[in-house]
């Protein structure tokens, strides 16, 4: 197979393209591709300071490298959720990653910070473990980027995961979900700019970006995510991606495009009446926000101070753990 | 006479297959979707028209992953 635009040899097919391409006309439709999606729904305005979700996966990593690739000033966060070797492991990945290239990585950690981990918190809150993990990101990383003065947060989620949600919001018509699944979410009081400029790559091409960029990244899969309802629906899409490649390309950008605003007024209704949580500070439509009331059922504890303690992540040499103390 | 090796994950496994092979064979084999999977040569990827040859030792490595993808409020 030969790359599309030099005709030198090719590294990787891409049948929604209908073409293959070498190394560097990849990593350039790669980049090309996050600075579309960037600019098509004005996700970061220039001279913004930008907190990528690091998790030490590829999609991740890749995206913090993309987006330094493309100037952008970007720091990580890494959550550790306590879910043994995994966490440990993707830890690692993600402070490796940050150490070898000199940028800032923050972290928290669930078990030392919050006093619980995520299959407790699953265990204890009766919600499935992707819910409690999804849960506590999701607040962990609004409050930080807020208290640290960021101006987005970017989350790795590729067009896989947008199609899945999609597919899944759609198979039980959950239109409140259906008019908050967009690419940008503007700040709002509690709530920092968040926004996915990965989805216009596919995960294969996220993989292959960090495959060719060099990036170890962690390939195992989460222990607590395995047969989840999620990954049965990206295996169906990929079913009918292999039949009909551009499928999943035309069903999420589909929807931005011409179904997306036809859910909004439902979605809008249900932000209203926000206050601020009586344990954290969070907009809750509640008295207690749901990650307070998580915490408190899986035994755990909020910080005294109220802020989320942060630490500089201590750079590791993968398969060989260092150890220090953390700023 | 050698053979072409191909490590998998998850769990972690090497298989040996006799070659040449082309890459689309060796996927059809392992009855593996094409857009669920990379395969990796060295430090490279290789297309699914590459043949893989006798000693040729490849990565097929799975590219989907699941979790928290509940939507942000």
């Amino acid at each position: 197979m030969k790359c599309r635009v030099c005709r030198g040899p090719a590294v990787i097919d891409i049948r929604r393209h209908n073409a293959n391409f070498c190394t560097e006309h990849f990593l350039r439709l790669c980049r090309d591709q996050v600075e579309k999606a960037i600019k098509d729904f004005d996700m970061i305005a220039p001279g913004s300071r930008v907190l990528v979700a690091v998790s030490g996966g590829k999609d991740s990593l890749g995206l913090w490298d993309i987006l330094i690739d493309l100037g952008y000033e970007v720091d990580g966060l890494y959550l550790g959720l306590g879910i043994g070797d995994y966490s440990d492991t993707s830890g690692d990945h993600a402070r490796a990653f940050a150490g070898e290239r000199g940028y800032r990585l923050l972290e928290v950690d669930l078990p030392t910070d919050f006093g619980y981990d995520v299959p407790a918190g699953s265990r204890a809150a009766r919600r499935a473990p992707c819910s409690a993990c999804g849960l506590s990101k999701r607040h962990l990383f609004d409050k930080v980027a807020i208290e640290h003065g960021y101006d987005v947060v970017a989350t790795g989620h590729n067009l896989d995961d947008e199609a899945a949600v999609l597919f899944g919001n759609v198979l039980r018509w959950q239109t409140d979900y259906l008019g908050r699944q967009l690419p940008v979410l503007p700040a709002r009081p509690g709530f920092p700019r968040k926004v996915k400029p990965l989805i216009r790559l596919g995960e294969r091409e996220m993989a292959a970006w960090c495959v060719l960029r060099g990036i170890d990244y962690i390939v195992d899969e989460c222990p607590m995510a395995v047969g989840n309802k999620h990954l049965g629906y990206k295996e169906a899409l990929n079913e009918i991606e292999a039949q009909s490649p551009g499928s999943k390309f035309d069903f999420y950008h589909g929807f931005l495009a011409r179904a997306s605003a036809l859910f909004r007024p439902e979605a809008e209704a249900d932000q209203e009446g926000l206050q601020p949580c009586t344990s954290c500070g969070a907009p809750t439509t509640n008295e207690v926000c749901a990650f307070c009331k998580l915490v408190e059922r899986a035994g755990g504890e909020m910080p005294a101070e109220g802020v989320v303690p942060t630490v500089e992540s201590v750079p590791v040499v993968l398969g060989r753990r260092e150890t220090g103390a953390t700023t | 006479m050698g053979v072409v090796k191909v490590l998998l994950r998850n769990p972690r496994r090497e298989l040996e297959f006799e070659g040449p092979m082309r890459v689309h064979a060796l996927l059809d084999r392992l009855q593996l979707n094409r857009e669920s999977v990379l395969v990796i040569k060295g430090d490279t990827l290789v297309t699914s028209d590459e043949l893989l040859e006798d000693a040729d030792s490849v990565e097929v490595r799975a590219v989907i992953s699941g979790g928290a993808f509940e939507v942000s409020s």
